[in-house]
């Protein structure tokens, strides 16, 4: 049966490659291409050659944006999966332990549902949503109430040292349920008998956090890592939709996605923002490469 | 509106007509792959950029429309029957440095400051026309509880720029903005740009709220229509635009942006006034001749009366308003063009480097907000006008 292995590979092969090279290699080999020319998205363009990319180098919007992917690579995936992980553990092994097994906190299942609605929602939605929260008068959810009190109103969106963080805020409310529900499964397969031991030798709540379930939890960690990562490098749609100005204000709160966008469809410069997109790319490789080399350890194996 | 005149007139012609607010989107496709449609209103959410357009040759030379008889009076040419100024407004330099007639501005649009007719009288209040009676009043507006003048920074900066260089047009003439326009060196750092900004970055810390920079302008304008802002600035559409939300008796009235000082260079009635909603016939379409005949109805009499009747909205063809009576915001702009007589100034920088209108949003969010002083303002927006006229890859213009 040996013989017509190959051609029968091949065979099944063939149509998702075809696929993937039509409508993702190759456009994404256009980029390269357009990012060396001054296209303006009507006629023929021009070879300009690494042009686009020295004027990268002193675009102030540009570096302003790669500064805040700095940001939001480090506390997004920081602040979400602490959260996450706290919740998972509440949620699965928090509670009292009944006939040997582990149990969450009273009413586990229903806050699962509960956490998990964000993601059900579309960006576009959670954007508009959280404009009416964000609102800065007396129609607004949070200054409405302050307001109500007699407070002065947070002008969440339009501090420019406090955009991003209200942005930032948003991206994490969102992504929260969905990682809850990764860690939940990564626990609910660690077996029951370690913390059994543990709690004999008696470890406490926070020992058996630290001692079993993160250790235990490693390798779904660095996927979460690795997601929210890239995840960091994209929110073009809550920042286009939430930031005032476009990424704004004065570029505080803006993001390669935004760039790209605004040079493509406002500017017409398609050969610039290809070239922005191209270095969006690199980052994102070097990113997810980098991350998965650091956080590379003996998994445990149970 | 227009095509069951077009087709009187051709019983045989077929018109397909697609209507959309995302013009670029649905178009650019079609541009780039060679097949572009006859006849295009370029205006709304997402337009064309006109310069690309123009730099591809994409755009017919509407120089035999301007010159064919018009419709009513064949002893007439298309060029004197509509108001001056709007066939310069559509010239675009070719990349052989000739300049033509490529967009018809089909709209008259008049712009300035914007109050409730009835609040004023009710309150004793008249229109001012210079800044310190401007102040005086903002001044008692603010004791009333009502917030004296506000725009929205969210999306609608470029509302507040327009105030800000129309008073500097009051200033030092119109040919301050010719400059900027023409992206002359020191353009934005002209005197009469720097008086002008700081005047109103007075306005911005003193008669606004801070909470407008994150609003979008159907909120400001909403405001303005439940009696908590008395002075938003804005062109004549928006009478057309607030139609739903307005109060019965609200009575918008439109004032001209008060002139500085009494040694202004224009009269306090001159007004900022200018051709909207940007129509071409596109030269590579099929049938380009059949698209300019259609824009010579739009031109007649009836074809501008047609518009008129449906949108609310003067054209550019004066003899289409006649006698129509329009609401009373329409009304008073109307009125104010008439008072400014020849003093009619316009802009076009926004159109013809979007770059520049992107950094003139931010800058005058940043100057009205409070975050810079009037000398950073221009500092600002003429580095970015520096960048742009030493940019090779983006299209020049000059008026």
């Amino acid at each position: 049966m040996r013989h017509g292995k190959y051609p029968f590979v091949i065979g099944f092969l063939f149509a998702p490659v075809a696929l993937y090279v039509t409508f993702v290699i190759w456009p994404y080999a256009q980029a390269f291409q357009i990012s060396m020319t001054n296209w303006r998205g009507l006629s023929a363009p021009q070879w300009v050659g690494f042009d686009n990319y020295r004027r990268l180098l002193d675009d102030g919007a540009f570096w302003k944006a790669v500064q805040h992917h700095g940001v939001l690579l480090l506390a997004l995936p920081l602040i979400t999966i602490a959260i996450a992980l706290f919740f998972s553990f509440l949620l699965n092994v928090g509670g009292r332990s009944s006939g040997g097994q582990r149990q969450g906190v009273w009413g586990a299942k229903f806050y699962r549902v509960v956490f998990f609605f964000p993601q059900v929602l579309a960006v576009a939605i959670i954007a508009v949503l959280f404009q009416m929260v964000y609102r800065p008068n007396e129609s607004g959810l949070i200054n409405g109430v302050l307001m109500k009190f007699g407070l002065e109103p947070i002008l969440f969106l339009i501090k420019p040292n406090l955009a991003l963080w209200s942005i930032l805020a948003v991206l994490v409310w969102q992504a929260v349920g969905f990682y809850v529900v990764l860690f939940s499964a990564g626990m609910a397969s660690i077996p029951g008998e370690i913390y059994e031991a543990a709690e004999m030798d008696g470890a406490t709540k926070v020992t058996l956090f630290f001692r079993v379930t993160l250790p235990l939890l490693w390798d779904t960690l660095q996927v979460a890592w690795v997601y929210l990562g890239i995840a960091a490098f994209d929110c073009f749609a809550i920042v286009a939709v939430l930031s005032v100005d476009g990424g704004g204000p004065d570029g505080a709160t803006t993001v390669l996605a935004m760039e790209i966008y605004r040079n493509a469809f406002v500017y017409s410069k398609y050969g610039y923002a290809s070239a922005m997109g191209v270095a969006l790319f690199f980052l994102t490789l070097t990113f997810a490469a980098l991350t998965l080399r650091l956080t590379k350890r003996e998994s445990v194996e149970y | 509106m227009h095509e069951p005149l077009y087709k009187t007139a051709f019983p045989k012609a077929e018109v397909k007509h697609q209507a959309t607010q995302a013009v670029s989107t649905v178009l650019q496709p079609r541009f780039a792959s060679g097949n572009p449609p006859e006849f295009v209103n370029n205006s709304g959410e997402k337009f064309l950029d006109f310069g690309a357009l123009v730099n591809d040759g994409q755009l017919q030379d509407l120089t035999e429309l301007w010159d064919a008889p018009s419709v009513d009076d064949p002893s007439k040419k298309v060029r004197d029957t509509i108001i001056p100024g709007v066939v310069e407004q559509g010239m675009f330099s070719t990349a052989d440095g000739q300049r033509k007639p490529f967009v018809l501005y089909y709209v008259s649009t008049v712009y300035g400051i914007w109050y409730s007719g009835k609040l004023f009288k009710d309150n004793g209040w008249t229109a001012p026309t210079n800044f310190e009676q401007f102040k005086a009043l903002c001044e008692q507006i603010k004791t009333k509880g009502i917030t004296p003048y506000g725009y929205a920074g969210a999306n609608a900066a470029y509302y507040q720029w327009n105030v800000i260089l129309s008073q500097a047009a009051k200033i030092g003439g119109p040919d301050v903005l010719k400059n900027i326009d023409n992206l002359e060196d020191g353009a934005w750092k002209q005197d009469a740009v720097k008086q002008a900004a700081e005047a109103w970055a007075e306005i911005g810390a003193k008669y606004s709220d801070k909470s407008f920079e994150g609003l979008k302008h159907t909120d400001v304008q909403l405001r303005q229509n439940q009696g908590k802002v008395a002075f938003y600035p804005s062109g004549d559409w928006l009478e057309n635009e607030q139609k739903k939300d307005t109060p019965a008796g609200f009575t918008y009235q439109l004032m001209p942006v008060p002139s500085l000082t009494a040694s202004d260079k224009l009269p306090a009635t001159a007004i900022r006034a200018a051709g909207g909603e940007g129509y071409f016939v596109s030269s590579k379409s099929k049938n380009p001749r059949g698209g300019m005949e259609y824009m010579r109805q739009m031109l007649s009499k009836a074809g501008a009366r047609g518009f008129t009747e449906t949108v609310g909205a003067a054209t550019v063809v004066p003899a289409g308003s006649e006698g129509f009576q329009f609401p009373p915001g329409v009304a008073s702009a109307q009125a104010a063009l008439k008072a400014a007589g020849k003093d009619v100034f316009n802009m076009l920088f926004d159109n013809w480097y979007k770059e520049l209108d992107t950094e003139a949003r931010t800058a005058t969010n940043e100057l009205m907000f409070g975050r810079i002083n009037a000398d950073a303002f221009v500092e600002r927006v003429q580095k970015r006008a520096d960048a742009i006229k030493k940019d090779s890859s983006v299209i020049k213009f000059k008026r």
